[in-house]
């Protein structure tokens, strides 16, 4: 922990997110040798209130809510708090990712603990000036009280002594139920710029003698074999047609015009490696399923035995397709790779890794590459890939200029980095008295690494279980797509048990609580997930959602562990005139504390939407190594008309925040898909939903 | 290339662009007015919807040339300070999350309450249908919509 006074007077603290402790405190002067600040919060003499959040913003509401943990502890005026975002600074910030739903849980006690180092040090100033004990002051609104002496001075009257405090080795944080801030609603705080189109994303970025690029890439297993850029280079307003490995770009000043003349280049491909269509991949899923070589990720008692024994054996598969996260956004990022260094300007998820990419490539030290985040039109894991910031930077150094590259929505859609397609089996096996005695998952995926969560629920809970994973190697490039393949697995894992617990002759959820027990009660291996927190949340969706007592609509229940928070979904689906409408999900979340309730209802919310778009809609396929869905003509996302109401209701159980971008959208396909069977009898297996025969001639929201 | 004057937010501009080109990027490379987005360059997503003669139009698929004596409006144009009704709905509802198509939402949504003070609920979907939020933001839309129109006179 630092403590600086700022050149103009004031407060400037900084805090350490690399250790827990706030031991290491020293008073440094204006100019801050600042090797271990990783964040910090400035207080102005006028009482301006700074403070910088480091991660990117992508709709996750993090710019919101990291600034109010500080001002919480700080019994700052909120209506007085700036909030700046931050550059990428690893010195500073550490931690500067946006993924994994990470970010709270990760700074949760270093945020709370910078407000309330201040606010210490700004009661001590305040006790000093006054000559009476520090304990007999408070704090609220950004004014330290004296009430006994009828007085208050504000945190910016009191800044510049503050800083000369000696800073408290430790802090009392405040007590959970003393909190004004965190838990209740409280409006984004890039709301206006927003509303009013002021430019705030990559896109937006523009700089006086920047050139624009726009680039022709391959198919997925093709190459560059010759190119003529002539004709599109003799077009209006066209600067220059480069290559460069397997790529050709058109350069120039305006959009269209890039646009129009990369119409009129002529390129040869040829293939490098494998040309792969999604006909293929249909058939080599079913081969793999039974002849890949496996990898085993969880082994539990003897699946063999139990299997042979079984008084009854349910098999089923589960298919779903690569799937584009088509951010609102398109890719872009800004590049100025000069002698001395490079500039980098746009949105990113891992400014550090864009960074880290972009340094190679130029051969600098990192130190020499500057990162500035915009905010982000949506990411939903796309972002987490520097393959765009490292083209610009490409085109920078041969252009020598400052570059921008622009992505199309059918450059973003072609060139994606996909949620594999995957597809799994599902073996369980029952005694004679309906318990689960035998449990087997194996998941085939395409470039999806472990495809499976070995160690969730019900792992633990069965005497006797297999989990492995078969991969294949493939050129389409795959990455993490909001909440990494449990997006797909939970829908087949909860459509699957939900088959099981008719099987056995249980109503869905009984038969989940009852595994739950047996998992508590004489635990099968490592329990890596927190039974108390997954039965409280099935626990308050059933009482919600009055499941099981509602005699004119289908309920599908779902649960699910991701991201260290817990989810549970119930689905309503209503038969009118002989077609199954979907009315109603209900969600309850567990996230641990809610830092700002209107975010928090914005992600289970949008990612309800999410979740039930893309298991109905979302499918993208291919056909000699190119995608065939070229814009959202034929890549359909779901629209106003088609989202069903959504109830969602917080534990709020005090623990500590655990992450919530992305574990509300897991549950939903599961909850849908058994709604649906209970409503019309027929199940479904694959994604996406809408063309499955089972769906033949229902739409989402149609008025019946 | 051909010059146009086009009339923006009450202001005259000029450019000198090919005939063909869409609306959005003489707005957006011409103009500096960035408020209006591209998001899929076909009329599909509604990112780029913007006011000519009050009526919500795709600017990414309206050539310069077809806009003539039109008056466009823009997000940039809506108020002077960001308190339109609408705009003061959204964010009293608070409905953006990443925000990158909330400017064609609040261009949709106003044209629609330009014409119907009080849209029932099928309206409202039929005249938002056309713009994608991929956040999944639509439930606030609506609400949002909703307050909007309790606060236009």
């Amino acid at each position: 922990m630092k403590i600086a006074a700022t050149a103009g007077g004031g407060l400037l603290l900084g805090f350490h997110w690399g250790s827990s402790e706030a031991s290491t405190i020293q008073l440094v002067g204006a100019v801050a040798d600042d090797i271990n600040f990783n964040s910090y919060l400035s207080i102005s003499p006028e009482g301006v209130i700074t403070i910088f959040s480091p991660n990117p913003e992508l709709g996750q509401n993090i710019k919101t809510s990291f600034p109010m943990i500080v001002a919480e502890e700080l019994d700052a005026d909120w209506s007085k708090v700036k909030v700046v975002q931050a550059v990428l600074d690893t010195k500073k910030y550490e931690r500067q990712v946006t993924g994994g739903s990470g970010a709270v849980p990760h700074s949760w006690e270093r945020l709370r603990k910078a407000g309330a180092t201040a606010r210490h040090m700004l009661i001590e100033a305040a006790a000093k000036r006054w000559g009476v004990p520090s304990t007999s002051l408070t704090a609220e609104n950004s004014f330290v009280i004296d009430k006994a002496g009828n007085r208050k001075l504000s945190y910016g009257e009191l800044a510049t002594e503050a800083s000369s405090i000696t800073v408290p080795a430790d802090v009392k944080l405040k007590a959970l139920k003393d909190f004004k801030l965190i838990g209740t609603a409280v409006r984004n705080v890039d709301n206006k710029d927003m509303i009013t189109g002021k430019p705030l994303y990559g896109m937006d970025f523009y700089r006086e003698g920047m050139l624009t690029a726009m680039i022709q890439r391959p198919a997925f297993g093709m190459k560059l074999k010759s190119f003529d850029g002539a004709a599109a280079k003799a077009m209006p307003g066209i600067v220059d047609v480069v290559s460069y490995k397997n790529n050709v770009a058109v350069v120039g000043k305006s959009t269209w015009q890039i646009n129009k003349a990369r119409k009129a280049l002529k390129i040869e491909y040829e293939p490098e490696g494998a040309i792969e269509s999604t006909a293929d991949h249909d058939k080599l899923f079913k081969d793999l399923l039974t002849n890949g070589q496996a990898t085993v990720r969880r082994k539990d008692g003897d699946v063999d035995a139990a299997f042979k024994s079984a008084a009854k054996v349910i098999t089923r598969e589960y298919q779903c397709p690569f799937l584009s996260h088509s951010p609102m956004e398109p890719m872009n990022f800004f590049a100025h790779v000069r002698e001395d260094g490079v500039e980098l300007v746009g949105p990113t998820q891992t400014p550090d890794r864009a960074r880290m990419d972009v340094a190679k490539l130029v051969n600098m030290f990192p130190d020499n590459v500057t990162v500035e985040l915009t905010r982000l039109g949506g990411g939903f894991g796309r972002r987490l890939q520097a393959d765009y910031v490292v083209e610009a930077a490409e085109l920078s150094r041969l252009l020598k200029a400052p570059v921008k590259v622009i992505w199309t929505r059918e450059d973003d859609l072609g060139g994606g980095s996909y949620r594999p397609a995957v597809r799994y089996r599902f073996d369980a096996a029952l005694d004679a008295n309906g318990n689960l005695v035998g449990y087997k998952l194996r998941g085939v995926g395409i470039n999806a690494g472990n495809c499976t969560r070995e160690d969730n629920f019900p792992s633990g809970a069965v005497d006797n279980l297999l989990i492995d994973t078969v991969e294949h190697k493939s050129p389409i490039t795959t990455g993490p797509w909001r909440a990494p393949i449990t997006n797909f697995l939970a829908f087949a894992e909860q459509s699957f048990l939900d088959e099981v617990a008719l099987a056995a002759k249980k109503d869905p959820v009984k038969f989940r609580l009852d595994l739950l027990d047996r998992a508590k009660t004489s635990p099968v291996g490592a329990i890596k997930y927190d039974i108390d927190r997954m039965k409280g949340v099935i626990q308050m969706a059933v009482e919600k959602s009055g499941w099981g007592t509602k005699t004119n609509l289908a309920q599908g229940f779902s649960v699910y562990f991701s991201h260290r928070s817990y989810v549970a979904q119930v689905a309503e689906v209503e038969m009118k005139k002989g077609k199954p409408s979907l009315k109603k999900i209900y969600a309850v979340a567990d996230c641990g504390v809610v830092v700002n309730l209107s975010g928090a209802r914005q992600q289970v919310t949008g990612g309800i939407v999410d979740g039930l778009g893309h298991a109905m809609y979302g499918n993208l396929t291919f056909k000699d190594g190119a995608a065939e869905q070229k814009n959202f003509n034929t890549y359909r996302l779901i629209r106003m008309k088609e989202i069903p109401e959504v109830e969602c209701h917080f534990v709020n159980n005090g623990i500590d925040p655990t992450g919530l971008g992305e574990p509300a959208l897991p549950p939903t396909g599961g909850a849908v898909a058994n709604a649906y069977f209970k409503a019309t009898g027929k199940r479904l297996y694959n994604q996406p939903f809408s063309l499955q025969e089972e769906l033949k001639g229902v739409t989402l929201g149609e008025k019946l | 290339m051909a010059q146009y004057k086009l009339q923006i937010n009450g202001r005259s501009y000029e450019a000198d662009v090919d005939a063909d080109t869409p609306l959005l990027w003489v707005l957006r490379d011409n103009f500096g007015l960035v408020g209006t987005k591209y998001g899929c360059g076909i009329a599909q997503c509604g990112a780029c919807t913007v006011h000519l003669n009050g009526n919500a139009v795709r600017s990414c698929s309206l050539p310069v040339s077809a806009v003539g004596s039109g008056k466009v409006t823009t997000i940039e144009g809506l108020s002077a300070n960001g308190d339109h009704p609408v705009q003061l709905a959204w964010d009293e509802v608070d409905v953006a999350q990443c925000g990158y198509c909330q400017a064609g939402q609040i261009m949709s949504a106003t044209a629609l309450l330009n014409k119907k003070s009080k849209p029932s609920a099928e309206e409202i979907e039929a005249a938002m249908n056309g713009n994608i939020c991929r956040c999944g933001t639509y439930h606030r839309i609506k609400e949002a919509i909703v307050v909007a129109s309790s606060k236009m006179k």
